[in-house]
């Protein structure tokens, strides 16, 4: 078999060819839904892959990611709420705003090693929430609905569904293509080699906690882009957007994918997406023959199906969907 | 007591002076004075707990001794951060075989020259493809024969050849001067006598500070030996007069003797 015939390198080019053909099935079968659907795919796949930098390559499992996709909301929130419309404002604040968020959070965070890490960003993230629950100029717990999305005078309208949805598209293969670029040059190297062994990293002369902090900013200012998207998507956003168990649906996306891999976020949240769709409609289906009307009430508790198969994947094959993709590759 | 003095006339790349951390009650490192001239093949024994992996770690700037100072090459590195006298040429191999498994023999030395070839804030370029650390690497794994395993996974080389990559990867850092903690631990008489070969082609160019306790490896290529016990340094001096010594057959062989036997 050529090797760049691979079930991996199939499937992959089945999923993009898929994607970029989303659009065009969306409009022939008049089906809306698909098309949300998978808007909101691809930008929490953007978001997956940056954390997949971070939880992937560099080992660090930070647990209040979801904290950028929120910021990223609602700096394009906020300014439109005051007047500033422009993306060309909008976008580079919400870019700055995260960034420089994970510049304070990552200094502080990556002193601690471990569940301690976890807990502490999970901490962070909890602060931030508790800090858009009482932004009371902007909704508080109820959130801000954007009125207006991002403006691209003359180059782009967002409220065009196709538009909007192949500017995320391009947005996320750009990601996914400087992920690659990264984790692969001296930088990637560094960051890869502090999460196998970081205090050999120290023993050969590397100052690996600048690196590691840099990787921490790179991936919450990439999810901050995630968050603009996300906010003109759903033309709203709200501290739940942040909430703890968000930054959990990123973790299960990037480990369900596969960690460490290029395109295992995007099949991660794909999965888990398409998944969370689908199950109840199946468990429906399935158990409609036998219990009836009662099958609706069953097909509630759908998450009990998804959390076996989750837990599966993590038992039995550690580089997720993708590492079972490739697997026989390297070895 | 004062035997090693004679030693401070050639120039000291490394100077210990009044070296001490306490772990509680117990004394890791007692006052430990010594001086390691450049060119000089330096062995440390002692029995186990003697505190010699201790003093590997203060050297490297792993743990922070209490008092006492060290020098290299003349400047005080007593408070520098590891990685900085790395960057001075102080390198240091791990006893317990410290490496990247999910690379390839060749990654983990090329990481370590690109440690010495300026920051690695390099973001775009494939780091695999610059000659300019394969190249140099290639070359250490050379020196301690490793070149033709350089492609295989780490995870799949066998112990001892862990134990020569972790040589080669002290070596790519371009050191001055190498710690070496145990590096036969665990390893068969073939492989042993490999490493003592390597061991004593390096010694023509480096200077070495060699924690190991398999005497017949110490006798034969050591230049001076000094003995810890408990902390202490209570000799210090040639192998032939170590071996003479009666301090040091009562406390350290002799401790071997009753080992054996026990």
């Amino acid at each position: 078999m050529t090797a760049w015939l691979s079930v991996r390198n199939v499937v992959v080019a089945a999923l993009l060819t898929f994607l970029v053909l989303v659009p065009v099935l969306s409009s022939f079968t008049g089906n809306l839904f698909l098309m949300t659907l998978f808007t909101r795919i691809v930008i929490l796949a953007i978001a997956a892959s940056s954390l997949n930098l971070i939880l992937g390559y560099g080992g660090m499992v930070s647990f209040g990611h979801a904290v950028y996709l929120g910021l990223g909301g609602y700096a394009v929130g906020i300014l439109a709420y005051e007047g500033i419309g422009s993306a060309f404002v909008q976008w580079p604040v919400a870019l700055l705003v995260c960034a420089l968020v994970a510049l304070i959070v990552g200094a502080l965070c990556l002193r601690t090693r471990g569940v301690y890490f976890i807990m502490i960003t999970l901490a962070f993230a909890q602060l931030v929430y508790y800090f858009g629950v009482g932004l009371d100029r902007y909704g508080a717990d109820d959130g801000l609905t954007i009125y207006r999305k991002s403006q691209f005078p003359g180059l782009l309208d967002l409220s065009n569904r196709a538009q909007f949805y192949y500017l995320c598209l391009l947005l996320l293969m750009a990601t996914i293509h400087v992920t690659w670029r990264l984790v692969n040059s001296r930088f990637g190297l560094v960051i890869q080699g502090a999460r196998s062994n970081d205090r050999r990293m120290q023993a050969i002369g590397f100052p690996t906690y600048r690196y590691r902090l840099v990787a921490f900013v790179i991936a919450g200012t990439i999810c901050g882009l995630a968050g603009a998207l996300l906010a003109n998507h759903t033309a709203f956003v709200s501290p739940a957007t942040m909430h703890w168990t968000r930054s959990g649906d990123l973790i299960v996306m990037v480990v369900l994918g596969g960690m460490g891999s290029s395109f295992g976020p995007l099949i991660g949240a794909v999965t888990l997406l398409v998944l969370e769709e689908a199950l109840p409609v199946l468990i429906r289906i399935i158990t409609f023959p036998f219990i009836g009307q009662m099958a609706f009430r069953v097909a509630e508790y759908w998450q009990i199906v998804l959390g076996p198969l989750f837990l599966l994947v993590v038992l039995f094959a550690r580089g997720g969907i993708h590492g079972l993709l490739a697997r026989g590759r390297r070895d | 007591m004062d035997c090693w003095r004679e030693g401070d006339v050639t120039e000291a790349l490394l100077e210990i002076e009044g070296l001490t951390k306490r772990f509680g009650g117990v004394v890791a490192s007692d006052t430990i004075t010594l001086a390691v001239p450049t060119g000089e093949l330096h062995a440390i024994i002692g029995p186990n707990g003697a505190g010699k992996t201790t003093l590997i770690g203060e050297l490297a700037g792993e743990i922070a001794p209490d008092a006492g100072r060290i020098r290299f090459d003349g400047g005080d590195i007593t408070a520098l951060p590891t990685w900085r006298r790395t960057a001075l040429g102080l390198a240091r191999s791990f006893q317990i075989t410290s490496l990247f498994p999910d690379f390839t023999a060749l990654d983990n030395v090329a990481l370590a020259v690109q440690a010495r070839s300026g920051h690695s804030f390099r973001f775009w370029r494939d780091a695999r493809q610059e000659t300019g650390l394969r190249a140099p690497a290639q070359a250490a794994l050379a020196r301690v024969g490793l070149a033709e395993r350089a492609h295989v996974l780490v995870s799949k080389l066998s112990h001892g050849e862990h134990r020569q990559l972790e040589i080669a990867m002290a070596l790519a850092t371009s050191p001055r001067m190498l710690l070496l903690d145990e590096p036969m631990a665990g390893m068969g008489p073939e492989e042993s006598a490999r490493m003592v070969g390597t061991l004593r082609a390096l010694k023509q160019s480096l200077t070495i500070l060699l924690i190991e306790h398999d005497m017949e490896t110490v006798f034969a290529l050591a230049d001076r030996i000094s003995v810890l016990v408990y902390g202490r340094l209570i000799a210090s001096g040639a192998p032939a007069e170590i071996r003479a010594n009666a301090e040091v057959r009562r406390a350290y062989l002799g401790e071997e003797e009753e080992a054996r036997h026990g």
